[in-house]
Formats: C-alpha cells, structure tokens, sequence
C-alpha cells in the first residue's frame, strides 16, 4: 500500500471511530426512546459537514452539466473523499428520484452482521443522509435523502429532489 | 483547471472530513453546554472512548513492540502514533528533571485547520479531545498519564503545547479466583 492509501486508511478509522462516540454522546444526551432525535441531530451535523467538504472536493470540477451530472459526481468523487469508495450503483426514475446503492458502507462495517441490530444500524445512516443532503443542497439541488439498511453492511439512499 | 495530482489532494481532503466533523461536534457542544469547561471535559471523555479503541488500530498496522522506558513511549507515540492518525509528528520537549513528565510542541494542529476561537468563548480548549485519545491509548499500555492543554496556538500563543505527565505503571488486574 501507498503512503496515500494509508494515510487515508487511517483518518477514514479515526473519523468512524468519531462518529461512533459522537452517536453515542447523542444517545447519552437524548435518553431512551428518542431515536428520532438523534437521527435528526445527526443528520444535521452531516448537512453541515457535506456543505463544506462539497467545497473541498469540487473544487477544480467543472460545472455540473445537469442533475444527474451532480448526482453522480457524489457517488463518486464525493463518496471516495468521505468514505474511501464508490457508490456502487446507481438507479433513477429519470423524473425526481435517485437511489444510490453502498453495498458495504463505511458506518456500518463496526456492528454486526446479523439481523439483531438492524434497527440499531438505522441511526449510523442518518449522519450519511445529511451529508448527502448537505453536498447537493449546496450545487443548488434541494432534495429529501432517506436510508434503508437492506443486507448489513449493504444500505440504500434515495435521493427525492424537491421542486 | 488542473486535475493533477489528485491522490495527494484526496489525502488532504479525506482528513478533511474528520477535521470539519470534528468542529461540527464541537460547535454543537458549545451550543449544548453553558459553560467552556464542561465542553472540553466531554471532549476529553470523547478522546479517552476512541484512544481506548484507536489502539488496537494502532497495534495492528505499526507491529510496534513493547516500549521500555516513558521516553521511548513518548518517541513512538509522537514518531509513530500521531504521524499515523494525524500526519504530524510533534516535538518532545521540556522533560522534568525526573523523566516523568513532557511536552508535546505541534507546530501543526490539522484539527484546527478552518478554525477561529471566538471572542466569547476564550475558555474552550478546541483541540481537547487530543488529551483524551493518549490517556486512553496509553491506559491501555498500562501507563496512567495526565495530559492537558499548556498552551494553544488557537488562543494566541506561539506554539501548541501539550503536557504528559506519568502518574502510574498500572499492572494487569486480575479477576478474582482466577489465580
């Protein structure tokens, strides 16, 4: 491996581990049961951060040809700079909806594999959600994201713009 | 419009994403807490949770061998640990007369690369967390240390400047009846 590939190996770790604390710290915060709560907040801090790393990452990216262009680039580039990989599918309804297909997202590769803690594994999606949000809003594409674990660690996106 | 050197910018970029979730966290600390000194205790709890875990990362990618002496702890954890996860190697400094304490002096803080202490909050350690991930780290090696803030760059000063001091070598415990 590279001095690169390490490097950023090695912050990927350090920031899974953050998040790891950081839901934890929310949960602490909220109390039991208030699972909505922290989602919320979670994908907040996501919208914030996914606002500015569009910045970083877009930089020296000529301007996006149309929607889809956007959308892609976040499955790609975007998706390589926060979590090291690609998404690795992409359908949409060619209208307003985009499902992004992570066939073994980031967040998700620390918990089980089993079934057990599906309902867990929600809340490790919501910080993702608000990136993704975050991103598009800023190369001015309002949309809606919601996520779905479909076989851990395997998870969907979908991506509903909003008129 | 240059798209050379693009491995060397996703580096500095997938850095990014710790460093900008970071100060979204602590941004909403302060908006949590009322006082700066209850943010930088919980981000010291924060770093001490990740250093516990960042060990065994820490172990698994550099085969580091056992230390014998705390200079030779503070070597590895400056040249070894914090070039690994931070890509900055810190200088030791200022060593007690009697070995058990020393300086981290970090030229470059990547945690603070976008930010600005405001006036209002002059009490908040930004970098805390810093404190906890090697009090934890370093628990796990059986060294208790106390590590604190001596000054920040991101409060006026010179240089940032952490301090270790060694309080204990702690032995394994071992669960009762297992003798």
């Amino acid at each position: 491996m590279s001095v690169t590939t390490v490097q950023a190996e090695t912050s990927q770790c350090l920031f899974e581990f953050l998040h790891m604390e950081i839901v934890s710290q929310l949960q602490q915060e909220a109390g039991p049961d208030k699972k909505g709560e922290v989602q919320q907040r979670l994908e907040s801090l996501g919208h914030r951060v996914g606002e500015s790393l569009v910045e970083r990452t877009s930089r020296d990216h000529p301007r996006f040809k149309n929607e889809l262009d956007a959308v892609v680039f976040m499955c790609k580039q975007f998706w390589v700079t926060a979590f090291n990989k690609n998404i690795d599918n992409l359908k949409t309804n060619h209208q307003d909806t985009y499902v992004l297909h992570d066939n073994a997202f980031r967040l998700l590769q620390h918990l089980s594999e089993g079934n057990q803690y599906r309902e867990e594994a929600q809340t490790y999606l919501s910080f993702a959600c608000g990136l993704l949000t975050g991103a598009l809003s800023n190369v001015g594409i309002k949309c809606q994201v919601t996520a779905e674990v479909t076989k851990m660690p395997a998870c969907t996106f979908q991506v509903k713009v909003l008129l | 419009m240059s798209r050379q050197g693009r491995p060397q910018d996703t580096r500095k970029v997938s850095g990014e994403l710790f460093s900008l979730t970071y100060g979204a966290l602590v941004a909403q600390l302060v908006r949590d807490y009322e006082k700066d000194e209850e943010v930088n205790q919980q981000l010291d709890k924060m770093g001490y949770n990740i250093g516990v875990r960042l060990i065994e990362d820490f172990f698994a990618r550099s085969q580091q061998g056992r230390c014998h002496d705390f200079a030779q702890a503070a070597d590895v954890l400056t040249k070894v640990g914090f070039k690994m996860f931070l890509g900055v190697v810190p200088t030791v400094a200022n060593w007690s007369a009697k070995g058990d304490e020393f300086s981290l002096i970090l030229d470059q803080n990547p945690l603070v690369d976008f930010v600005e202490l405001p006036e209002t909050h002059q009490g908040l350690l930004y970098s805390n967390i810093i404190c906890g991930v090697i009090r934890g780290a370093l628990e796990m090696v059986q060294l208790e240390v106390k590590v604190w803030f001596v000054q920040d760059q991101l409060r006026g000063s010179d240089s940032t400047e952490i301090r270790v001091k060694f309080l204990k070598k702690l032995e394994d415990a071992v669960p009762a009846g297992e003798d």
